[in-house]
């Protein structure tokens, strides 16, 4: 029975195939990427991957695809999408056809206007070829200048400093992390790294970047130039689009899909980073998220739905951030948020909750060493899934367990 | 068998429906009560990227790993999906005189 194509080989494409083989499709499948690798994980290129120079973690070896009976076809971009005749073409001008369509085109950095001409000393951090060429300037007695404190920017950070070079982190806003991170803990980041020697600069004007063969310089408001050998952008990732849209599909912020991730096509769908959906728990506000559990949670629910199973996306927005031996992990979207309560765990760990005014449980946010607030922001996840109103008190004491709430 | 019976700790310290990590000859174990009261044990790290699973959560026969969410069932060992592919190996568990002992092979 027929072919699904899958445009965009990455986390949450590859969840998708091998998802619908899982609930019992037998038609053809093919992953198509543009990148040169079997789909890869991402998270790595940032963290330990990029500290040992590792190859692509890939999410599942050519044999696994080989015995699920998915084609991947690897470096072929999608150059359009003939929604008439239901067909993809490829760079190489050849065509394939499809019963059903998934957009799983994922995003791409974002870059900051006129510093494309000095590619090699000014970049960006997206896919393994971009970690690999970062990865050579990261030693001691060179000096890397990171625009942006975000969750890329400060991973980098850290595995800079790690391999021993010389780190400046350029932040416009007055803090890090201050899109989605609650200041407390964006704090506890920022004097992590700046006890690991990392200078950070906040509220940071730049003026112009420029930039030769060996070495780049960033001028600053205030008469300041920071020279380095390399600059690294982390100011976010752009949705990858512009194939949805050349195809007359709706995009807002990304490719506009309903609840069961499809898209104002009945027979395309679009999953993961390139999608914008109603998220559930806040109001069906629509959202579009960059991160590597929605890319599989999404890519597991839309093969059901690509088989016509009809289902709404219910999870709840997770993210983690890895630095030096610190992890962060947020469950929930803190907007709205009345009260905020602290709930304080052994070794420096602690987590915040973020309820609305009728004492609904938003968010959970957390930080400590390895993985001491996952089993609890594990466990808020739930609560906020459950729509549960939890006692405030109750989630300040630590001899609370969250498992006890989830029950109640 | 019998001489490989390696005492874990007393049967109450651990709780109904929890884990908890045991490292022994330089090996890293959990050891679990299961919510109808009996013990399971198996490796102590994850198949996808080593993390100890004694720090995940427990839900009824489910383990799952604090970092990215990988799930196996810690009575069979058995993987249930993405991102974990290969199982967790699992050891055979007695309770003695209120004490909880995992054979290792």
């Amino acid at each position: 029975m027929g072919c699904i194509v899958i445009v965009g080989a990455g986390e949450c494409g590859a969840r998708a195939a091998f998802a619908l083989r899982e609930k019992g499709y037998d038609g053809r499948i093919k992953l198509i990427g543009a990148e040169p690798h079997l789909p890869y994980e991402r998270p790595p290129l940032s963290k330990d991957g990029l500290k040992a120079q590792l190859p692509p973690k890939h999410v599942a070896d050519a044999e696994r695809y080989a015995a699920a009976g998915i084609e991947v076809l690897t470096d072929a971009p999608v150059t359009s999408i003939d929604r008439a005749e239901k067909r993809v073409t490829l760079a190489d001008g050849s065509a394939i056809a499809y019963d059903r369509l998934l957009l799983t085109t994922g995003a791409r950095a974002r870059t900051i206007a006129g510093t494309g001409d000095a590619p090699r000393r000014i970049r960006t951090l997206r896919t393994h070829a971009d970690a690999e060429e970062i990865r050579r300037e990261l030693a001691p007695e060179r000096k890397l200048a990171i625009i942006g404190g975000g969750f890329i920017g400060l991973e980098l950070a850290a595995t800079a400093r790690r391999l021993g070079a010389t780190v400046i982190l350029i932040e416009g806003l007055t803090r890090i992390l201050s899109r989605g991170v609650p200041e407390d803990i964006a704090a506890v980041v920022a004097e992590r790294h700046r006890a690991e020697g990392v200078d950070i600069r906040c509220s940071a004007k730049i003026d112009r970047i420029d930039a030769d063969d060996r070495s780049a310089r960033i001028a600053l408001a205030g008469d300041e130039t920071v020279e380095a050998d390399l600059v690294v952008v982390g100011i976010g990732a752009v949705p990858n689009t512009e194939l949805a849209a050349a195809a007359g599909l709706s995009i807002e912020n990304g490719i506009a899909v309903d609840a069961t991730l499809q898209t104002s096509d009945p027979d395309i769908y679009a999953a993961g980073d390139c999608c914008s959906f109603p998220l559930c728990h806040y109001g069906d506000r629509r959202i579009r998220l960059e991160a590597w559990r929605n890319a599989q949670d999404q890519g597991t629910l839309v093969a059901g739905n690509l088989l016509g199973a009809g289902e709404a996306i219910t999870s709840v927005p997770w993210f983690w951030s890895d630095q030096y031996d610190l992890t962060l992990q947020i469950a929930g979207l803190a907007d709205g948020a009345s009260t905020t309560v602290r709930r304080d765990l052994s070794d420096g760990a602690f987590i915040l909750f973020h309820l609305d005014d009728s004492g609904r449980l938003l968010s959970a946010s957390g930080i400590g060493p390895g993985n001491a607030v996952a089993r609890d922001i594990r466990l808020a996840e739930m609560l906020i899934a459950a729509g549960k109103r939890p006692d405030p008190q109750a989630l300040v004491s630590p001899e609370t367990k969250l498992k006890a709430l989830l029950a109640a | 068998m019998s001489g490989n019976w390696i005492e874990v700790c007393a049967a109450d310290e651990i709780d109904e429906e929890d884990v908890i990590r045991f490292d022994h000859g330089g090996r890293t174990f959990a050891v679990y009560r299961s919510p109808d009261d009996e013990y399971f044990a198996t490796d102590g790290l994850c198949t996808h990227e080593h993390i100890h699973l004694a720090d995940g959560l427990v839900m009824d026969d489910i383990i799952e790993c604090p970092k990215h969410n990988g799930r196996f069932n810690y009575k069979t060992g058995q993987a249930k999906g993405a991102p974990v592919c290969v199982n967790l190996k699992t050891y055979p568990v007695k309770v003695e005189a209120g004490s909880v002992f995992i054979a290792l092979g």
